[in-house]
């Protein structure tokens, strides 16, 4: 029979573990390489036959990294304060919004509720790139292209995200906010004070899940703006490693860890909440 | 009990941005798919012209890219959803820190970027000896010449699966994972008691019926990554069509098109179909777990 979640280590796991270890050794492998690689001398970049190790590590292709971008007309930095901007705005604006519909959606009564949500569940499996070209039309028809809102307000608009919060929302008790409202809370105070700090799981859920979409994003940066002052950092990594050959591996090793290693600390610290959060991500 | 208004005034700020980018590019694309516009011209109608070009004159679209979009979102799409169901039912059998490492191991792909899978995949296939795979098929006298992976048409889409398959432990496999963890565990005693004997029927008539709703979730998670996953051609092999159009999916068709070619009609058209099929993939699904 199965057991889930056992308390420790018994006979009956070993299967287990005779294929999961080396599993998941193949989904981190790429990652422990780019670690070793981004700290590899050019001599040992360059090795014959090719070594997974990093026997002399050095800070060469980071320093390398910034010289390039020194010497080009836009400094790494410019890169660095747009995606640092670009970032926290659709972070803050994501839970936000997000937050605020989800309440709506789990907790009011209005006409169209139903197939508000219906919309949304069918906007799940919503595939940006398949839509990229009428996407760039209505940007520059709005006329946010090349502006930092081409990189925040698209982003900003994440289904899945409505639909987390708005799942965990309905774990409230509807009778905390029936007792608020005896007490002649209305619906902002409700939002602020009872919705909000009880759904903090989800929302840094949201958090996370949005900071993934933006962080790494590299198409904003493409397709939505034509100057190179307005792009963002995943962009310009991007170019680097493209344009760099084997001579810029390193390098591009070293770009990818630094866009990685964010990403990584963030969701170690969050798991917790996400796995919170994902219990009741059920779409029915 | 709020004032009329409020519901509305808090679905607001989403439901602006959901419509400007979400609904009204799709309505475009439709719209557009009808018309031959070219981005210089205004639009004409040309009525089901560019769908019927697609199925009939598109040789690239029919020869190569139709069949790759199938084989490819069969394998990534359901295959990588039963891929990440079945690691998630292994972990829960875990005590708390080893499933805890594992699954972060699993899942930490899918933190990576475009950058990343350009770097650390295209040194592994490299074409020359300096190439981790081709080093290693030529120490072991496997091989004497080192192939030239990302060139060669034969090898470019499975290395493609391979590459989509490793970044594809997603959101929704978290969500099986604490779906498979939250099964409640008098229901196998219950089941054990009914007669089901073996792990195998366990998963089919207790652990997946009573998750449903996370497989269903997992299940679109999956098919978005699978048909989103176009990219990773193009980072691999540098190049939009990959050579031989051996790795050429839809979503690369339609930039082809609409970004190279700019035939911005045509390439809507192909968008439309491509949404259509996401959505057959995604009813499916919703047919196999839905909740009776």
């Amino acid at each position: 029979m199965s057991k889930t979640n056992p308390k420790g280590f018994a006979k009956n796991q070993i299967p287990l573990y005779l294929y999961l270890i080396p599993l998941a050794i193949f989904m981190a492998a790429p990652i422990v390489f780019i670690i070793f690689h981004a700290f590899k001398p050019m001599d040992e970049l360059f090795l014959f036959p090719p070594r997974f190790l990093v026997y002399r590590p050095t800070l060469e292709n980071f320093t390398a990294l910034f010289r390039v971008s020194a010497a080009s007309t836009v400094p790494v930095s410019r890169y660095v304060f747009n995606s640092a901007l670009v970032t926290v705005s659709v972070v803050m604006l994501t839970v936000i919004t997000a937050s605020m519909a989800g309440f709506s959606l789990s907790k009011m009564k209005f006409r169209g509720k139903a197939a508000l949500f219906t919309i949304n569940n069918l906007a799940l499996m919503f595939v940006p790139a398949a839509v990229t070209i009428p996407r760039y039309m209505t940007i520059s028809n709005i006329g946010i292209d090349n502006t930092y809102l081409a990189h925040i307000l698209p982003i900003v608009a994440a289904p899945v995200i409505v639909f987390l919060i708005k799942q965990f929302m309905d774990q409230v008790p509807d009778s905390l906010i029936e007792a608020a409202t005896v007490d002649g809370a209305g619906a902002w105070r409700i939002y602020l004070g009872i919705m909000l700090p009880m759904t903090k799981p989800a929302l840094a859920t949201g958090a996370i899940l949005s900071f993934q979409m933006v962080w790494n994003n590299i198409e904003t940066s493409a397709l939505f703006t034509t100057s190179e002052s307005i792009r963002t950092l995943p962009f310009y990594m991007n170019t680097l490693a493209a344009a760099g050959g084997i001579a810029g591996q390193g390098m591009a090793a070293a770009a990818a860890l630094i866009m990685f290693v964010p990403n990584l600390l963030l969701f170690i610290f969050m798991q917790g909440r996400v796995m919170n959060t994902m219990a009741h991500s059920g779409l029915k | 009990m709020y004032k009329k208004h409020a519901p509305y005034v808090f679905l607001a700020p989403y439901l602006v941005l959901f419509i400007a980018f979400i609904v009204v590019p799709v309505a475009m694309a439709t719209g557009l798919s009808f018309t031959n516009f070219d981005a210089i011209q205004r639009p004409g109608f040309v009525g089901l012209l560019n769908y019927v070009n697609l199925f009939t004159q598109d040789l690239i679209f029919l020869q190569y890219v139709l069949p790759n979009t199938i084989i490819f979102s069969f394998i990534v799409g359901p295959g990588g959803f039963a891929l990440a169901f079945f690691v998630a039912w292994s972990l829960s059998q875990l005590s708390k820190w080893p499933r805890t490492v594992l699954a972060l191991l699993c899942f930490s792909p899918s933190l990576t970027t475009g950058v990343a899978i350009g770097v650390v995949w295209r040194i592994i296939f490299l074409g020359n000896p300096q190439g981790h795979v081709n080093a290693f098929l030529m120490n072991w006298g496997i091989i004497t010449e080192p192939i030239n992976f990302l060139a060669n048409t034969d090898f470019i889409m499975p290395i493609v699966i391979v590459v989509a398959l490793w970044g594809s432990m997603g959101v929704g496999f978290l969500a099986m994972l604490a779906g498979v963890l939250n099964v409640n565990p008098e229901l196998y005693e219950a089941a054990a008691i009914d007669g089901v004997k073996t792990r195998l029927q366990e998963v089919f008539y207790v652990t997946i019926p009573s998750m449903k709703p996370q497989m269903l979730f997992g299940a679109v998670m999956s098919i978005v990554g699978a048909f989103s996953a176009g990219a990773i051609g193009v980072a691999l092999t540098l190049s939009n069509p990959t050579p031989g159009y051996a790795a050429q999916l839809m979503v690369n068709h339609i930039e082809d098109y609409g970004f190279i070619r700019y035939e911005m009609g045509f390439a809507s058209a192909v968008s439309v179909v491509l949404l259509g099929i996401i959505y057959g993939f995604s009813a499916a699904s919703r047919r196999m777990f839905k909740e009776d």
